[in-house]
């Protein structure tokens, strides 16, 4: 818990909270970007490269990109009318402090069952290559078919409009 | 469809950009000031008034008919009449123009005032570089500015000089002659009349 | 001797380190690293915007600039005069902290990618294992910026040229990236530097650029063309094309800013064609074996600024792409024939030695282009118009 990681815990979590009180919905998603870098540069602290990179080039390159086109083009871009808190802003409180709660537990309980590393575990990418390919080959095909039926999820509903429209 | 377009483009513009260091006709470029374009014959940019002769009052030869103010489409000619006249090219005395002002940054450049002037007076120029920075009237030629020798007009359009000069040497030759056959009549005419009988002119 | 001039500028950091208190020294010396990138690269825009104009001028029967300085030469110190002097407008309605983050944020990424780019031998900034990855990474954020520019200047035509160009860098950032997996598959790590060390061996003279192999050659043109798509250069340039969109997603930007839009292309354009070097041309390594005593950082430039010619020269030559056309070929072209590459490249090594890999390779690659190019690129067969909202 060095200086460094509370900086940039700082950073992260303002990002995630100007993504929630910001007013411009664009804005919200700028916010995003800058909780999505604080956590690169978290991966980074821990001398995990490939992860933060991968974190960078995916969240920061793509998933962003996505979620500023899907508010441009849905109008999500004007501010909201009812202001920015929900109505049933208890109700979401409450869920925030049990999902806190479990995720909590969960990290804390893990820590105290590991022991101590000296160590630190060479991660590089070829280690992950060979873990990717053999140990955990079922979760990346079904990830890629999962993808895959995104995609052609997302195409058949365009296609859709496209052709419900003639 | 295989790029085979792509490679031919890209070894057309590396021939443009080897040659434009070698050969004159890849780089069309002159470079203005340094370098100009020799104007064309026919080449027109503002009017001047032609004289005759060396002595430009004298050898104007615009009458101050005012056609040209008439017909000019953004009217920048302005003429004021003399008073007195002075012979012109064939001796006879005409009027001429005591003021002739035209206004370049009003003229454009249409040549109606060549084309309609039936003393070939006034005519187009091939200088351009006119700019100045006197605002209010830098532009306002008059005629002292105007005037400009038939040797220049000879000089810019060489062969539309010549055409005119023929023209107005014939017209003069013409003159000459009708002059001539008239004093020739005249003095046949006075010669007929001291030779004739007093007595014979009165009648009853 | 040689090895001096090939090691002139670390023997010069080195130098400079030694005045330093030994707990300052690695700081002082990766400022300096930091410092000589962030002169040099500017510089380097400066000569290519040059090139390009007198290159272009020359390419169209005309002289380019030549009246500033012998030349031409002082053209970019009055472009940047006249940049920090012109007045900064900002429009009212504007988002004014987006507006000014875009240009800054565009800068930064971009120069963050020279920190992984072996420049010559023993001088890279940050020798980091993922380098490639973080290549990208810095590659991916730019289109962000390009967002924000379009977005903050609430102006439509700014908010559709960035839209189109978003468009179009996500589309070919996936075969840019395909292409430089092949390398990176190759040669077995994301070390840049690495992946330089590999090609910098010489067989009867030859070097084992990986641009040689039926693969790589492939690899280098795709990459090529995905990487003049992701800088916006023509015939790619129809987000900022001037003809259509006044100046696309920066047409609100005046003044400096505007410079630094430039700059962020332009150097984006040096870094890419630096990584190209890296992958495609070997790097610092020289062309043949007798030529190793110039010094290696001479070959690195020398390689991204003939990139920098060839993206100018195509430049001079080809139309303007129109988006349709482009979004056709990013997905149409060059993704399916980037991951067939990968799939050659991958029976190029279990194939071994010999002549023939050579031979089945290029031949896969061949039949494959032009099947592409006689299937994928058909043009759509017109049929009756349909509208979609007018019925």
């Amino acid at each position: 818990m060095t200086i460094v990681f509370y900086l940039i815990a700082a950073i992260t979590i303002a990002g995630a909270l100007a993504a929630m009180l910001l007013k411009s919905t664009v804005h919200c998603a700028l916010a995003l970007t800058i909780a999505f870098a604080g956590l690169a540069v978290q991966f980074l602290e821990l001398d995990a490269q490939f992860a933060g990179f991968a974190q960078i080039l995916v969240y920061i390159g793509a998933v962003a990109i996505l979620v500023v086109f899907a508010i441009l083009l849905t109008r999500g871009s004007e501010a909201p009318k009812g202001g920015v808190f929900s109505k049933s802003w208890p109700a979401g409180l409450a869920i925030a402090a049990m999902v806190f709660a479990v995720l909590g537990w969960a990290v804390l309980s893990s820590t105290s069952v590991l022991p101590n590393e000296t160590a630190k575990p060479t991660v590089s990418v070829l280690e992950i290559g060979n873990a990717l390919m053999g140990r955990y080959v079922l979760p990346l095909e079904i990830i890629a078919v999962l993808l895959t039926s995104a995609l052609i999820g997302a195409v058949i509903v365009a296609k859709h409009e496209k052709g419900s429209a003639k | 469809m295989f790029g085979e377009g792509i490679l031919k483009g890209l070894a057309e513009t590396a021939r443009n950009f080897a040659g434009s260091f070698v050969s004159a006709d890849r780089l069309t470029t002159v470079q203005y000031p340094e370098q100009r374009i020799a104007p064309i014959e026919a080449t027109r940019d503002f009017p001047f008034l032609v004289y005759d002769g060396a002595d430009w009052e004298a050898g104007l030869r615009c009458v101050a008919c005012q056609i040209c103010e008439k017909e000019c489409p953004p009217k920048c000619i302005y003429i004021e009449k003399s008073a007195d006249k002075k012979p012109d090219y064939t001796g006879k005395p005409q009027i001429y123009p005591a003021r002739f002002d035209i206004d370049i940054s009003v003229c454009m450049s249409c040549q109606i005032c060549v084309e309609v002037c039936p003393f070939e007076a006034i005519k187009m120029d091939t200088e351009f570089e006119l700019s100045t920075t006197d605002r209010f009237g830098g532009l306002l030629y008059d005629r002292k500015e105007l005037a400009k020798s038939n040797e220049h007009y000879h000089k810019i359009h060489p062969t539309e000089a010549a055409e005119v000069d023929a023209r107005l040497a014939e017209e003069k030759a013409k003159a000459e002659a009708k002059a001539k056959a008239a004093a020739e009549a005249a003095a046949a005419k006075a010669a007929a009349t001291s030779a004739k009988p007093v007595g014979g002119e009165i009648k009853a | 001797m040689i090895k001096n001039a090939d090691q002139i500028f670390v023997l010069l950091q080195h130098w400079v380190m030694s005045f330093f208190p030994h707990a300052l020294q690695s700081l002082v010396g990766v400022l300096l690293s930091v410092v000589s990138i962030i002169c040099v690269f500017p510089a380097l825009f400066a000569i290519s915007v040059l090139l390009e104009r007198k290159g272009l001028g020359r390419m169209q029967n005309r002289l380019g600039p030549n009246r500033v300085g012998p030349l031409g030469i002082l053209q970019p110190v009055a472009d940047g005069l006249k940049s920090l002097t012109k007045e900064d407008i900002v429009p009212t309605s504007a988002d004014a902290v987006v507006h000014f983050l875009a240009p800054v944020f565009l800068v930064v990424i971009v120069f963050m990618g020279y920190a992984v780019l072996p420049m010559g031998r023993n001088m890279t900034l940050v020798n980091l294992d993922a380098g490639l990855l973080f290549f990208f990474a810095m590659g991916a954020s730019t289109e962000l910026s390009v967002f924000m520019a379009g977005w903050s200047s609430r102006n439509k035509y700014s908010l559709l040229g960035a839209m189109r160009a978003v468009a179009q860098m996500i589309s070919y950032e996936i075969p840019m990236l395909l292409a430089s997996l092949v390398v990176v598959m190759m040669t077995g790590s994301m070390n840049l530097g690495r992946i330089v060390d590999v090609q910098n061996q010489y067989t009867w003279g030859l070097p084992h650029w990986y641009i040689f192999t039926p693969w790589g050659f492939a690899a280098f043109l795709l990459y090529a063309t995905a990487t003049t798509a992701e800088s916006n250069r023509s015939p790619f340039d129809l987000p900022e094309g001037e003809s259509e969109l006044v100046a696309g997603y920066f047409t609100e930007y005046s003044g400096f800013k505007f410079a630094l839009f430039f700059l962020g292309e332009y150097v984006g354009m040096l870094s890419v064609s630096g990584l190209g070097a890296t992958l495609f041309l070997g790097g610092w390594s020289a062309p043949l074996a007798i030529l190793n005593w110039v010094p290696s950082w001479i070959w690195f430039f020398g390689k991204v600024m003939l990139s920098i010619c060839v993206f100018i020269w195509l430049r001079g030559t080809l139309p303007r792409l129109r988006q349709d056309q482009l979004m056709n070929f990013a997905w149409k072209f060059v993704l399916p024939l980037s991951l067939l590459n990968l799939i050659v490249a991958g029976l190029w090594r279990f194939m071994g030695e010999g002549l023939t890999r050579w031979v089945v390779c290029s031949a896969i690659l061949l039949v494959a282009y032009v099947v592409m190019a006689r299937v994928g690129m058909r043009k759509e067969r017109f049929g009756p118009r349909s509208y979609r909202y007018a019925e």
